[in-house]
């Protein structure tokens, strides 16, 4: 793991509530599900309490493929302008999914310096405490 | 739609030093700032019956009407975000041309240097990821919490679509410093950045380096709003307010933009680019000089872009070399020196600046300016204002 969580420092969490549960529940569970429509089978990211595109609000949590590639990343390289429960340097990236939406996570085993935009990526789930798993990438092999 | 165009003018204008510590309140800045106002254009308290001020103010109106004797107000709400300093005196405008008020106060005070800045301790981040903003749920806990980390995010990703070389923003910030170091009241006064000084300055968050960074004040500025009518029976120079925008689009997030069609642009100032030249009814080539969000530098070369001053992709060699940009150039940008080089008050002293522009008052003075543009709030809710010195 690339990422080391500084102890004593609260982590952050998620805000879940009745919209975004499923996303969280899922992930909880080791599975990385997307907002979509019943009804008209809009995909989004981040979940919201109805579709955008239709107003319904019956909707589903679908299973993602769980692949990409890097979108964007940044590298926090200064503990200042860095959260500090985390040591520096670490990276955030911004996935593309294959399924089209783009979702904020960090890379599980990729050096900050080594990530590259258009990265092929597949998720992982990274237990970082007993009651928080956060769903994370590893570089895929292509 | 009926417009607010031409129908109203900033008049009166109070801007404090900038600072590092005021050894003031900020509610007495604020006073101050209303009382040189008000002073400069020959009004007093009872007069004002408006109020604009920004959710995230520390200072109340009621604080205000009591310190300074204001029995009148009928007009008062507030905006939220910190592209907000062009859409607060939209709101203004909207309340004198409509009738709803005759003169209205808009400021912005912070103590932003020595008092303290929400989301700096971990406390703070920690209470923001799991209450404040939605946002906050999807990125905080990956470590994604300083906003030159999410700006960072946008800029690296339009210099992998054009192939922009990071060290070119620094030439915004040479420029704003430059004009910066001719403003006696400004943070940086006399004391310019050369590149090689920006190109040595340490990075925060890959690619953006403390010299990209705005500069952290304490400061306030207040100005009064009024019909175009009264404006001119008052003592100063009407900054007439020929456009004023506001935009949030369906992906838009407070300084976060992964979610849109396209990241690495920023939508918002397009958007509101285009609407604020149609309702002032002119042009990107019409413009004699611009005060564009520099809160971090590589954000003005993508609004030189988003708002047609050149074209895509071209923004970061727009300003090479700084020519272009200075005063004396075709589009003098940040004049006061912005918040890279004059000091952090949340794009409020960019409006202050237009409004010097337009009646020949600023430090670094454009030639017969004639229209000034405004634009807040780049990479999230943004506003945008065009003054002009007459209708």
């Amino acid at each position: 793991m690339v990422m080391e969580y500084i102890p004593g420092i609260p982590l952050l969490r998620p805000k879940v509530d009745l919209d975004n549960e499923g996303f969280w529940n899922g992930v909880k569970e080791h599975k990385l599900v997307f907002q979509k429509c019943k009804d008209c089978g809009l995909l989004v990211h981040r979940p919201r309490p109805m579709c955008p595109r239709c107003l319904s609000t019956e909707k589903e949590w679908a299973p993602s493929e769980g692949v990409g590639e890097v979108y964007a990343k940044v590298n926090f390289v200064y503990a200042k302008a860095a959260y500090p429960g985390i040591k520096v340097p670490y990276a955030v990236v911004v996935v593309q999914m294959v399924e089209g939406v783009r979702i904020v996570s960090n890379m599980y085993d990729v050096k900050p310096d080594d990530i590259y935009i258009g990265m092929p990526v597949e998720v992982v789930f990274d237990d970082i405490a007993d009651d928080l798993t956060l769903p994370k990438f590893k570089k895929r092999l292509v | 739609m009926r417009s607010i165009a031409k129908k109203s003018a900033i008049v009166g204008m109070g801007v404090s030093d900038f600072s590092k510590d005021s050894g003031r309140t900020e509610l007495r800045m604020t006073c101050d700032c209303i009382k040189a106002a008000l002073d400069e254009v020959g009004l007093v308290p009872p007069d004002i019956d408006g109020i604009v001020k920004h959710a995230d103010d520390g200072t109340d109106e009621h604080a205000i009407t009591s310190a300074m004797g204001m029995g009148n107000l009928t007009y008062f709400g507030e905006c939220r975000w910190d592209g907000s300093a062009c859409g607060m005196v939209q709101r203004a405008a909207i309340g004198v041309a409509t009738g709803m008020a005759n003169y209205v106060v808009v400021y912005r005070a912070e103590n932003g240097a020595s008092g303290s800045r929400m989301g700096t301790s971990s406390r703070n981040m920690a209470q923001l990821a799991t209450g404040d903003l939605l946002q906050w749920t999807y990125h905080a806990p990956f470590g994604l919490t300083s906003e030159a980390g999410r700006v960072a995010m946008t800029v690296r990703r339009y210099m992998h679509g054009h192939g922009v070389d990071s060290d070119l923003f620094g030439w915004v910030t040479t420029v704003c410093r430059e004009h910066g170091a001719r403003n006696p009241n400004g943070l940086l006064y006399e004391r310019p950045a050369t590149m090689e000084e920006y190109l040595q300055s340490k990075v925060l968050v890959d690619p953006i380096r403390v010299l990209d960074c705005y500069q952290a004040a304490d400061s306030c500025v207040a100005m009064i709003v009024t019909t175009a009518e009264k404006a001119e029976r008052l003592k100063q120079q009407p900054a007439y307010i020929l456009g004023g925008v506001q935009t949030i689009l369906a992906e838009t997030e407070e300084k976060n933009g992964f979610y849109g069609p396209e990241v690495g642009g920023l939508p918002e100032i397009g958007r509101m680019g285009e609407r604020l030249f149609a309702m002032a009814g002119v042009g990107p080539k019409d413009i004699s000089v611009a005060q564009l969000d520099d809160s971090y530098a590589p954000l003005v070369p993508m609004q030189l872009e988003e708002l047609g001053f050149c074209g895509r992709g071209k923004g970061a060699s727009f300003c090479e070399g700084g020519d272009r940009i200075r005063v004396g150039g075709e589009l003098p940008l940040n004049t006061s020196g912005g918040s890279l080089g004059e000091g952090f008050i949340y794009g409020m002293n960019h409006v202050a600046e237009a409004v010097r522009q337009i009646r020949g008052t600023s430090t670094a003075q454009v030639k017969d300016a004639k229209l000034a543009l405004v634009a807040t709030g780049a990479g999230g809710p943004a506003s945008g204002l065009i003054l002009g010195g007459s209708r």
